[in-house]
Protein backbone atom coordinates (compact mmCIF):
# COMPACT_ATOMS: atom_id res chain seq x y z
CA UNK A 1 0.00 0.00 0.00
CA UNK A 2 1.04 3.62 -0.87
CA UNK A 3 2.27 5.82 1.97
CA UNK A 4 -0.04 7.71 0.79
CA UNK A 5 -3.35 6.11 1.84
CA UNK A 6 -2.03 4.70 5.23
CA UNK A 7 -1.21 6.66 8.76
CA UNK A 8 2.29 7.04 9.63
CA UNK A 9 2.84 4.74 12.55
CA UNK A 10 6.50 4.89 12.72
CA UNK A 11 6.73 7.96 14.61
CA UNK A 12 4.03 6.92 17.34
CA UNK A 13 5.86 3.29 17.25
CA UNK A 14 8.93 5.04 17.95
CA UNK A 15 7.70 7.64 20.74
CA UNK A 16 5.77 4.87 22.55
CA UNK A 17 8.42 2.09 23.05
CA UNK A 18 10.48 4.96 24.50
CA UNK A 19 7.84 5.81 26.38
CA UNK A 20 8.50 2.67 28.15
CA UNK A 21 12.08 2.67 27.97
CA UNK A 22 12.23 5.90 29.77
CA UNK A 23 9.93 4.91 31.88
CA UNK A 24 12.29 2.45 33.41
CA UNK A 25 15.09 4.98 33.35
CA UNK A 26 13.28 8.00 35.07
CA UNK A 27 11.96 5.67 37.47
CA UNK A 28 15.22 4.06 38.49
CA UNK A 29 16.62 7.23 39.30
CA UNK A 30 13.79 8.35 41.25
CA UNK A 31 14.12 4.59 43.25
CA UNK A 32 17.93 5.77 44.04
CA UNK A 33 17.36 8.79 45.14
CA UNK A 34 14.55 8.02 47.27
CA UNK A 35 17.33 5.03 48.99
CA UNK A 36 19.84 7.81 49.21
CA UNK A 37 17.20 9.72 51.69
CA UNK A 38 17.75 6.64 53.92
CA UNK A 39 20.92 5.39 53.01
CA UNK A 40 23.01 8.45 51.94
CA UNK A 41 26.39 6.36 51.40
CA UNK A 42 24.17 5.18 48.44
CA UNK A 43 26.31 8.02 46.45
CA UNK A 44 29.00 5.98 46.43
CA UNK A 45 30.69 9.47 47.15
CA UNK A 46 30.79 9.85 43.39
CA UNK A 47 30.41 13.67 42.24
CA UNK A 48 27.60 12.66 39.11
CA UNK A 49 25.38 10.12 41.35
CA UNK A 50 24.84 12.90 44.36
CA UNK A 51 21.50 13.72 45.17
CA UNK A 52 21.49 17.06 44.37
CA UNK A 53 22.45 16.36 40.63
CA UNK A 54 20.44 13.17 40.28
CA UNK A 55 17.04 14.62 41.31
CA UNK A 56 16.49 17.06 38.38
CA UNK A 57 17.57 14.06 36.27
CA UNK A 58 14.59 12.26 37.69
CA UNK A 59 12.62 14.99 37.27
CA UNK A 60 13.07 15.84 33.85
CA UNK A 61 13.72 11.72 32.65
CA UNK A 62 10.05 10.99 34.11
CA UNK A 63 8.23 14.54 33.12
CA UNK A 64 10.07 15.63 29.89
CA UNK A 65 11.57 11.94 28.21
CA UNK A 66 8.19 9.79 29.70
CA UNK A 67 6.04 12.10 29.51
CA UNK A 68 7.12 13.87 26.92
CA UNK A 69 7.35 10.85 24.67
CA UNK A 70 3.71 9.72 25.58
CA UNK A 71 2.39 12.71 24.72
CA UNK A 72 3.92 13.40 21.20
CA UNK A 73 3.85 9.74 20.73
CA UNK A 74 -0.03 9.74 21.66
CA UNK A 75 -1.13 12.95 20.04
CA UNK A 76 0.79 12.19 16.86
CA UNK A 77 -1.86 9.11 16.62
CA UNK A 78 -4.85 10.53 17.35
CA UNK A 79 -4.28 13.54 15.41
CA UNK A 80 -4.42 11.49 12.39
CA UNK A 81 -6.93 8.96 13.58
CA UNK A 82 -9.37 11.94 14.10
CA UNK A 83 -8.69 14.12 11.25
CA UNK A 84 -8.37 11.12 9.34
CA UNK A 85 -5.57 11.56 7.15
CA UNK A 86 -1.85 11.61 7.28
CA UNK A 87 0.58 13.49 9.26
CA UNK A 88 1.74 16.86 7.51
CA UNK A 89 5.21 16.68 6.82
CA UNK A 90 6.52 12.82 7.60
CA UNK A 91 10.36 13.82 7.60
CA UNK A 92 10.06 16.49 10.04
CA UNK A 93 7.79 14.03 12.36
CA UNK A 94 10.79 11.94 12.28
CA UNK A 95 12.98 14.77 12.97
CA UNK A 96 10.90 15.42 16.10
CA UNK A 97 11.54 11.99 17.41
CA UNK A 98 15.34 11.85 16.75
CA UNK A 99 15.56 15.70 18.58
CA UNK A 100 13.31 15.10 21.36
CA UNK A 101 15.39 11.44 22.20
CA UNK A 102 18.74 13.92 21.73
CA UNK A 103 17.52 16.48 24.69
CA UNK A 104 17.21 13.79 26.81
CA UNK A 105 20.62 11.88 25.83
CA UNK A 106 22.16 15.70 26.47
CA UNK A 107 19.80 16.38 29.95
CA UNK A 108 21.29 12.72 30.73
CA UNK A 109 25.06 13.76 30.34
CA UNK A 110 24.89 17.42 31.18
CA UNK A 111 22.89 17.24 34.89
CA UNK A 112 25.01 14.94 36.30
CA UNK A 113 27.62 16.74 35.51
CA UNK A 114 25.84 19.53 37.79
CA UNK A 115 25.17 21.51 34.66
CA UNK A 116 22.62 23.69 35.50
CA UNK A 117 20.83 26.95 35.13
CA UNK A 118 18.75 26.00 38.61
CA UNK A 119 15.39 26.59 37.41
CA UNK A 120 13.32 23.74 38.32
CA UNK A 121 11.99 21.99 35.54
CA UNK A 122 14.16 24.23 33.27
CA UNK A 123 17.41 23.33 34.47
CA UNK A 124 19.15 22.66 30.96
CA UNK A 125 21.41 24.63 30.13
CA UNK A 126 20.96 27.53 27.09
CA UNK A 127 22.35 25.29 23.98
CA UNK A 128 20.05 22.64 24.89
CA UNK A 129 17.19 25.44 25.07
CA UNK A 130 17.51 26.16 21.70
CA UNK A 131 17.79 22.88 20.81
CA UNK A 132 14.26 22.11 22.65
CA UNK A 133 13.07 24.47 20.47
CA UNK A 134 13.78 24.02 17.32
CA UNK A 135 12.12 20.71 18.03
CA UNK A 136 9.29 21.88 19.62
CA UNK A 137 8.73 24.08 16.60
CA UNK A 138 9.00 21.18 14.11
CA UNK A 139 6.79 19.09 16.37
CA UNK A 140 3.75 22.42 15.84
CA UNK A 141 4.01 22.03 12.68
CA UNK A 142 3.53 18.88 12.19
CA UNK A 143 0.39 18.73 14.41
CA UNK A 144 -1.10 21.82 13.37
CA UNK A 145 -0.18 21.11 9.61
CA UNK A 146 -2.14 17.80 10.29
CA UNK A 147 -5.11 19.31 11.46
CA UNK A 148 -5.00 21.97 8.75
CA UNK A 149 -5.23 19.25 6.05
CA UNK A 150 -7.88 17.09 8.28
CA UNK A 151 -10.58 15.41 6.10
CA UNK A 152 -12.83 15.74 8.79
CA UNK A 153 -15.12 18.57 9.64
CA UNK A 154 -14.51 19.00 13.34
CA UNK A 155 -11.63 19.27 15.46
CA UNK A 156 -11.62 16.24 17.95
CA UNK A 157 -11.91 17.88 21.65
CA UNK A 158 -8.55 15.34 22.29
CA UNK A 159 -6.91 17.27 19.71
CA UNK A 160 -7.90 21.14 21.56
CA UNK A 161 -6.26 20.00 24.56
CA UNK A 162 -2.93 18.56 22.93
CA UNK A 163 -2.99 21.83 20.94
CA UNK A 164 -3.37 23.99 23.86
CA UNK A 165 -0.48 21.78 25.51
CA UNK A 166 1.78 22.24 22.30
CA UNK A 167 1.14 26.05 21.72
CA UNK A 168 1.61 26.75 25.62
CA UNK A 169 4.86 25.10 26.27
CA UNK A 170 6.29 27.02 23.29
CA UNK A 171 5.65 29.75 25.38
CA UNK A 172 6.42 29.37 28.27
CA UNK A 173 9.72 27.51 27.54
CA UNK A 174 10.78 30.28 25.61
CA UNK A 175 9.83 32.83 28.31
CA UNK A 176 11.52 31.30 31.45
CA UNK A 177 14.31 30.45 29.82
CA UNK A 178 15.21 34.08 28.08
CA UNK A 179 18.90 34.06 29.26
CA UNK A 180 22.43 35.67 28.63
CA UNK A 181 24.79 33.40 27.98
CA UNK A 182 28.31 33.56 29.72
CA UNK A 183 29.84 30.34 28.38
CA UNK A 184 28.78 27.17 26.50
CA UNK A 185 28.08 25.61 29.49
CA UNK A 186 26.83 28.69 31.94
CA UNK A 187 23.72 31.68 31.55
CA UNK A 188 22.19 34.20 33.60
CA UNK A 189 18.71 34.45 33.39
CA UNK A 190 17.45 38.12 32.30
CA UNK A 191 15.17 38.55 35.48
CA UNK A 192 16.22 40.16 38.64
CA UNK A 193 15.57 38.36 42.05
CA UNK A 194 11.99 38.31 42.81
CA UNK A 195 10.68 38.86 39.26
CA UNK A 196 12.79 35.81 38.57
CA UNK A 197 11.39 33.93 40.99
CA UNK A 198 7.46 34.81 39.53
CA UNK A 199 8.44 33.80 35.90
CA UNK A 200 9.86 30.68 37.02
CA UNK A 201 7.37 29.59 38.74
CA UNK A 202 4.50 31.17 36.09
CA UNK A 203 6.56 28.75 34.10
CA UNK A 204 6.51 25.90 36.37
CA UNK A 205 2.90 25.86 37.56
CA UNK A 206 1.62 25.95 34.16
CA UNK A 207 4.57 23.24 33.28
CA UNK A 208 1.67 21.28 35.41
CA UNK A 209 -1.24 22.90 34.06
CA UNK A 210 -0.43 22.13 30.28
CA UNK A 211 2.02 19.37 30.13
CA UNK A 212 1.66 17.50 32.82
CA UNK A 213 -2.39 18.05 32.53
CA UNK A 214 -3.98 19.73 28.94
CA UNK A 215 -1.52 16.92 27.03
CA UNK A 216 -2.83 14.47 29.70
CA UNK A 217 -6.56 15.17 28.96
CA UNK A 218 -5.88 14.91 25.22
CA UNK A 219 -4.62 11.21 25.72
CA UNK A 220 -7.58 10.78 28.28
CA UNK A 221 -10.40 12.26 26.11
CA UNK A 222 -9.54 9.83 23.09
CA UNK A 223 -8.72 6.67 24.97
CA UNK A 224 -11.29 6.13 27.11
CA UNK A 225 -14.47 6.82 24.92
CA UNK A 226 -12.77 4.47 22.39
CA UNK A 227 -11.64 1.82 24.91
CA UNK A 228 -14.84 1.93 26.82
CA UNK A 229 -16.69 1.74 23.16
CA UNK A 230 -18.62 4.87 23.79
CA UNK A 231 -18.67 8.26 23.19
CA UNK A 232 -17.65 11.09 25.64
CA UNK A 233 -19.92 11.83 28.51
CA UNK A 234 -20.70 15.11 27.92
CA UNK A 235 -18.76 16.54 24.62
CA UNK A 236 -20.31 20.07 25.85
CA UNK A 237 -18.78 19.98 29.25
CA UNK A 238 -15.17 19.07 27.39
CA UNK A 239 -15.55 22.82 25.65
CA UNK A 240 -16.78 24.44 29.13
CA UNK A 241 -14.41 22.75 30.95
CA UNK A 242 -11.75 23.26 28.70
CA UNK A 243 -11.91 27.06 28.36
CA UNK A 244 -11.95 27.46 32.05
CA UNK A 245 -9.11 25.52 32.42
CA UNK A 246 -6.94 26.76 30.27
CA UNK A 247 -7.46 30.51 31.20
CA UNK A 248 -7.20 29.75 35.36
CA UNK A 249 -4.33 27.80 35.16
CA UNK A 250 -2.39 30.75 33.80
CA UNK A 251 -2.62 32.54 37.14
CA UNK A 252 -2.06 29.87 39.61
CA UNK A 253 1.74 29.93 39.72
CA UNK A 254 2.22 32.44 42.82
CA UNK A 255 0.22 29.98 45.17
CA UNK A 256 4.73 28.22 44.82
CA UNK A 257 6.16 31.34 46.10
CA UNK A 258 3.47 32.31 49.52
CA UNK A 259 5.12 34.08 52.43
CA UNK A 260 8.06 35.15 50.37
CA UNK A 261 9.00 38.03 49.13
CA UNK A 262 6.51 38.48 46.07
CA UNK A 263 3.82 41.06 46.62
CA UNK A 264 0.75 39.82 49.07
CA UNK A 265 -1.66 40.78 46.29
CA UNK A 266 0.35 38.66 43.49
CA UNK A 267 0.25 35.75 46.57
CA UNK A 268 -4.00 36.17 46.66
CA UNK A 269 -4.61 36.13 43.14
CA UNK A 270 -2.42 32.59 43.13
CA UNK A 271 -4.49 31.41 45.53
CA UNK A 272 -7.96 32.36 44.41
CA UNK A 273 -6.99 31.43 40.79
CA UNK A 274 -5.82 27.66 42.38
CA UNK A 275 -8.99 27.71 43.89
CA UNK A 276 -11.30 28.51 41.20
CA UNK A 277 -9.48 25.20 39.37
CA UNK A 278 -11.05 22.89 41.51
CA UNK A 279 -14.04 23.41 38.98
CA UNK A 280 -12.74 23.18 35.54
CA UNK A 281 -10.22 19.78 36.92
CA UNK A 282 -13.33 17.90 38.23
CA UNK A 283 -15.51 18.67 35.18
CA UNK A 284 -12.68 16.65 33.50
CA UNK A 285 -12.50 14.27 35.82
CA UNK A 286 -16.48 13.42 36.26
CA UNK A 287 -16.61 13.89 32.27
CA UNK A 288 -14.35 10.94 31.84
CA UNK A 289 -15.17 8.57 34.55
CA UNK A 290 -18.91 9.13 33.75
CA UNK A 291 -18.20 8.57 30.09
CA UNK A 292 -18.32 4.36 31.27
CA UNK A 293 -21.94 5.27 32.38
CA UNK A 294 -24.00 2.14 31.69
CA UNK A 295 -21.27 0.44 30.82
CA UNK A 296 -19.79 0.10 34.53
CA UNK A 297 -18.74 -3.82 34.09
CA UNK A 298 -15.97 -2.85 31.90
CA UNK A 299 -14.59 -1.89 35.10
CA UNK A 300 -14.29 -5.39 36.40
CA UNK A 301 -13.71 -6.95 33.12
CA UNK A 302 -11.23 -4.87 30.96
CA UNK A 303 -7.81 -3.83 33.35
CA UNK A 304 -7.35 -1.28 30.58
CA UNK A 305 -10.41 0.92 31.88
CA UNK A 306 -9.29 0.47 35.45
CA UNK A 307 -5.86 1.76 34.65
CA UNK A 308 -8.03 5.02 32.80
CA UNK A 309 -10.51 5.54 35.44
CA UNK A 310 -7.83 5.21 38.67
CA UNK A 311 -5.59 7.59 36.77
CA UNK A 312 -8.70 10.14 37.06
CA UNK A 313 -9.85 9.36 40.59
CA UNK A 314 -6.17 10.21 41.45
CA UNK A 315 -6.15 13.25 39.31
CA UNK A 316 -9.57 14.16 40.82
CA UNK A 317 -7.87 13.52 44.21
CA UNK A 318 -4.68 15.97 43.44
CA UNK A 319 -6.76 18.69 41.91
CA UNK A 320 -8.78 18.40 44.90
CA UNK A 321 -5.46 18.26 47.21
CA UNK A 322 -3.68 21.22 45.18
CA UNK A 323 -6.81 23.91 45.62
CA UNK A 324 -6.70 23.12 49.64
CA UNK A 325 -2.57 23.39 49.41
CA UNK A 326 -2.80 26.91 48.29
CA UNK A 327 -4.75 28.12 50.88
CA UNK A 328 -2.18 30.45 52.72
CA UNK A 329 -2.92 28.85 55.94
CA UNK A 330 -2.66 25.44 54.74
CA UNK A 331 0.39 26.74 52.70
CA UNK A 332 2.37 27.41 56.34
CA UNK A 333 2.23 24.19 57.31
CA UNK A 334 2.51 22.45 53.78
CA UNK A 335 5.35 24.18 52.50
CA UNK A 336 8.52 23.21 52.00
CA UNK A 337 7.61 19.47 53.46
CA UNK A 338 7.26 16.38 52.22
CA UNK A 339 3.70 16.61 51.47
CA UNK A 340 4.41 18.59 48.63
CA UNK A 341 6.46 15.77 47.26
CA UNK A 342 3.44 13.64 48.40
CA UNK A 343 1.01 15.66 46.40
CA UNK A 344 3.06 15.73 43.29
CA UNK A 345 3.45 12.09 43.48
CA UNK A 346 -0.47 11.51 43.54
CA UNK A 347 -0.23 13.06 40.14
CA UNK A 348 2.29 11.68 38.79
CA UNK A 349 2.43 8.57 39.56
CA UNK A 350 -1.58 8.07 40.06
CA UNK A 351 -2.73 10.54 37.27
CA UNK A 352 -0.17 10.76 34.50
CA UNK A 353 1.88 7.65 34.79
CA UNK A 354 -1.64 5.35 35.19
CA UNK A 355 -3.39 7.13 31.62
CA UNK A 356 -0.04 6.69 29.99
CA UNK A 357 0.10 3.21 30.91
CA UNK A 358 -4.02 2.29 30.12
CA UNK A 359 -3.06 4.12 26.57
CA UNK A 360 -0.31 2.30 25.77
CA UNK A 361 -1.90 -1.23 26.54
CA UNK A 362 -4.47 -0.12 24.56
CA UNK A 363 -2.26 1.71 21.45
CA UNK A 364 0.59 -0.79 21.26
CA UNK A 365 -1.66 -3.76 19.93
CA UNK A 366 -2.79 -1.17 17.13
CA UNK A 367 0.80 -0.52 15.83
CA UNK A 368 1.57 -3.55 15.67
CA UNK A 369 -1.52 -5.42 13.71
CA UNK A 370 -2.27 -7.24 17.34
CA UNK A 371 -5.72 -7.97 18.67
CA UNK A 372 -4.93 -6.93 21.71
CA UNK A 373 -1.65 -7.25 24.29
CA UNK A 374 0.26 -10.55 25.00
CA UNK A 375 -1.24 -10.87 28.52
CA UNK A 376 -4.29 -8.98 29.73
CA UNK A 377 -3.23 -11.35 33.03
CA UNK A 378 -0.04 -9.72 33.54
CA UNK A 379 -1.51 -6.15 32.81
CA UNK A 380 -3.63 -6.62 35.59
CA UNK A 381 -0.56 -7.77 38.23
CA UNK A 382 0.90 -4.19 36.59
CA UNK A 383 -2.48 -2.61 37.73
CA UNK A 384 -2.45 -4.03 40.97
CA UNK A 385 1.12 -3.84 41.37
CA UNK A 386 1.10 0.13 40.82
CA UNK A 387 -2.01 0.87 41.95
CA UNK A 388 -0.55 -0.32 45.76
CA UNK A 389 3.07 1.87 45.34
CA UNK A 390 1.19 4.91 44.23
CA UNK A 391 -0.63 4.52 47.72
CA UNK A 392 2.03 3.45 49.86
CA UNK A 393 3.79 6.35 48.45
CA UNK A 394 1.58 9.09 49.15
CA UNK A 395 0.22 8.14 52.05
CA UNK A 396 3.87 7.80 53.83
CA UNK A 397 4.50 11.12 52.54
CA UNK A 398 1.30 12.68 53.81
CA UNK A 399 2.23 11.61 56.98
CA UNK A 400 5.93 12.73 56.91
CA UNK A 401 4.76 16.01 55.77
CA UNK A 402 2.51 16.94 58.16
CA UNK A 403 4.73 15.56 60.51
CA UNK A 404 7.61 17.86 59.46
CA UNK A 405 5.58 20.59 59.33
CA UNK A 406 4.02 20.51 63.20
CA UNK A 407 7.43 19.88 64.39
CA UNK A 408 8.69 22.97 62.46
CA UNK A 409 6.08 25.13 63.70
CA UNK A 410 6.58 23.90 67.49
CA UNK A 411 7.52 26.63 69.73
CA UNK A 412 8.32 26.65 73.61
CA UNK A 413 6.62 28.86 75.82
CA UNK A 414 10.23 30.99 75.75
CA UNK A 415 9.60 31.47 71.58
CA UNK A 416 12.97 28.87 70.83
CA UNK A 417 12.18 26.16 68.16
CA UNK A 418 10.95 22.55 69.89
CA UNK A 419 12.98 20.40 67.87
CA UNK A 420 15.68 21.49 65.77
CA UNK A 421 15.93 20.42 61.73
CA UNK A 422 17.47 16.83 62.09
CA UNK A 423 15.53 15.77 64.62
CA UNK A 424 12.40 15.93 61.78
CA UNK A 425 14.46 13.97 59.42
CA UNK A 426 15.24 11.35 61.84
CA UNK A 427 11.65 11.11 62.54
CA UNK A 428 10.97 10.75 59.31
CA UNK A 429 13.04 7.78 58.11
CA UNK A 430 10.17 5.28 58.83
CA UNK A 431 8.18 7.30 56.16
CA UNK A 432 10.97 6.97 54.15
CA UNK A 433 11.36 3.84 54.09
CA UNK A 434 7.50 3.28 52.82
CA UNK A 435 8.10 5.35 49.96
CA UNK A 436 10.68 3.51 49.05
CA UNK A 437 8.53 0.57 48.58
CA UNK A 438 5.99 2.07 47.00
CA UNK A 439 8.37 3.87 44.51
CA UNK A 440 10.20 0.30 44.23
CA UNK A 441 6.45 -1.30 43.71
CA UNK A 442 5.58 1.08 40.92
CA UNK A 443 9.15 0.79 38.86
CA UNK A 444 9.14 -3.22 39.43
CA UNK A 445 5.41 -2.86 37.64
CA UNK A 446 6.99 -1.16 34.81
CA UNK A 447 9.11 -4.01 33.72
CA UNK A 448 6.00 -6.21 33.91
CA UNK A 449 4.71 -3.92 30.63
CA UNK A 450 8.02 -3.51 29.25
CA UNK A 451 7.71 -7.62 29.30
CA UNK A 452 4.61 -7.62 27.85
CA UNK A 453 4.81 -4.73 25.50
CA UNK A 454 8.16 -6.93 24.28
CA UNK A 455 6.02 -10.07 23.49
CA UNK A 456 3.33 -8.20 21.90
CA UNK A 457 5.65 -6.55 19.48
CA UNK A 458 7.40 -10.17 18.73
CA UNK A 459 4.06 -11.97 17.88
CA UNK A 460 2.79 -8.69 15.65
CA UNK A 461 3.62 -6.77 12.71
CA UNK A 462 4.78 -3.56 11.81
CA UNK A 463 2.00 -2.55 9.50
CA UNK A 464 0.67 0.86 8.77
CA UNK A 465 -3.48 1.01 9.31
CA UNK A 466 -4.94 2.54 6.12
CA UNK A 467 -6.29 5.67 5.76
CA UNK A 468 -10.25 5.90 6.64
CA UNK A 469 -12.35 7.06 4.05
CA UNK A 470 -14.33 10.05 4.65
CA UNK A 471 -17.65 9.73 5.70
CA UNK B 1 -9.91 55.50 35.82
CA UNK B 2 -7.64 54.20 38.86
CA UNK B 3 -7.03 50.41 39.03
CA UNK B 4 -10.16 49.24 41.19
CA UNK B 5 -12.10 50.33 38.01
CA UNK B 6 -10.16 48.28 35.96
CA UNK B 7 -9.75 45.16 38.65
CA UNK B 8 -13.90 45.06 38.39
CA UNK B 9 -14.22 45.58 34.33
CA UNK B 10 -11.92 42.68 33.94
CA UNK B 11 -13.59 40.44 37.02
CA UNK B 12 -17.05 41.24 34.78
CA UNK B 13 -15.85 40.67 30.86
CA UNK B 14 -14.21 37.25 32.25
CA UNK B 15 -17.53 36.11 34.14
CA UNK B 16 -19.18 37.48 30.42
CA UNK B 17 -16.71 35.31 28.48
CA UNK B 18 -17.85 32.43 30.96
CA UNK B 19 -21.35 32.53 30.51
CA UNK B 20 -20.62 33.25 26.54
CA UNK B 21 -18.75 29.81 26.59
CA UNK B 22 -21.64 27.60 28.40
CA UNK B 23 -24.49 29.44 26.44
CA UNK B 24 -23.15 28.60 23.52
CA UNK B 25 -21.70 24.84 24.17
CA UNK B 26 -25.29 24.22 26.23
CA UNK B 27 -27.29 25.79 23.16
CA UNK B 28 -29.18 23.62 20.95
CA UNK B 29 -27.40 24.65 17.60
CA UNK B 30 -24.50 22.51 18.24
CA UNK B 31 -26.04 19.55 19.24
CA UNK B 32 -25.60 18.07 16.33
CA UNK B 33 -22.34 19.30 15.70
CA UNK B 34 -20.78 18.00 19.02
CA UNK B 35 -22.29 14.62 18.70
CA UNK B 36 -20.86 13.91 14.94
CA UNK B 37 -17.58 15.39 16.58
CA UNK B 38 -17.89 12.95 19.37
CA UNK B 39 -18.29 9.93 17.23
CA UNK B 40 -15.46 10.74 14.98
CA UNK B 41 -13.44 8.54 17.47
CA UNK B 42 -14.98 6.15 16.10
CA UNK B 43 -14.02 5.03 12.49
CA UNK B 44 -14.14 2.84 9.46
CA UNK B 45 -13.23 -0.37 11.96
CA UNK B 46 -15.87 0.28 14.48
CA UNK B 47 -18.66 0.67 11.97
CA UNK B 48 -21.32 -1.14 13.93
CA UNK B 49 -20.27 0.50 17.25
CA UNK B 50 -20.58 4.04 15.89
CA UNK B 51 -24.01 2.98 14.49
CA UNK B 52 -25.00 2.17 17.95
CA UNK B 53 -23.93 5.14 19.49
CA UNK B 54 -25.31 7.68 17.28
CA UNK B 55 -28.87 5.44 17.33
CA UNK B 56 -28.27 5.68 21.55
CA UNK B 57 -27.84 9.53 21.47
CA UNK B 58 -30.65 10.22 18.93
CA UNK B 59 -33.26 8.40 21.61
Amino acid sequence: MSTATTYNYKVVRQFTIMTIVWGIVGMLVGVLIAAQLIWPALNFEIPWLTYGRLRPLHTNAVIFAFGGSALIGTSLYVVQRTCQTRLFANGLAGFVFWGWTLVIVLAAITLPLGLTSSKEYAELEWPIDILITVVWVAYAIVFFGTIMKRKTKHIYVANWFYGAFILTIALLHIVNNLEIPYSMTRSYSIYPGTIDAMVQWWYGHNAVGFFLTAGFLGMMYYFIPKQAGRPVYSYRLSIVHFWALISTYMWAGPHHLHYTALPDWTQSIGMVFSLILLAPSWGGMINGIMTLSGAWHKLRDDPIIRFLIVSLSFYGMSTFEGPMMSVKTVNALSHYTDWTIGHVHAGALGWVAMVTIGSTYALLPKLFAREQMYSTRLIEWHFWISTIGVVLYIAALWIAGVMQGLMWRAVNADGTLTYSFIQSIEQSYPFYVVRLIGGTLFFLGMFIMAYNAWKTIKAGESVDAPVAEPA
Amino acid sequence: MDINDFRGISTVLALIAFLGVCFWAYGKRQKQRFSEAANLIFDEEDERLNQRTLEEIKK
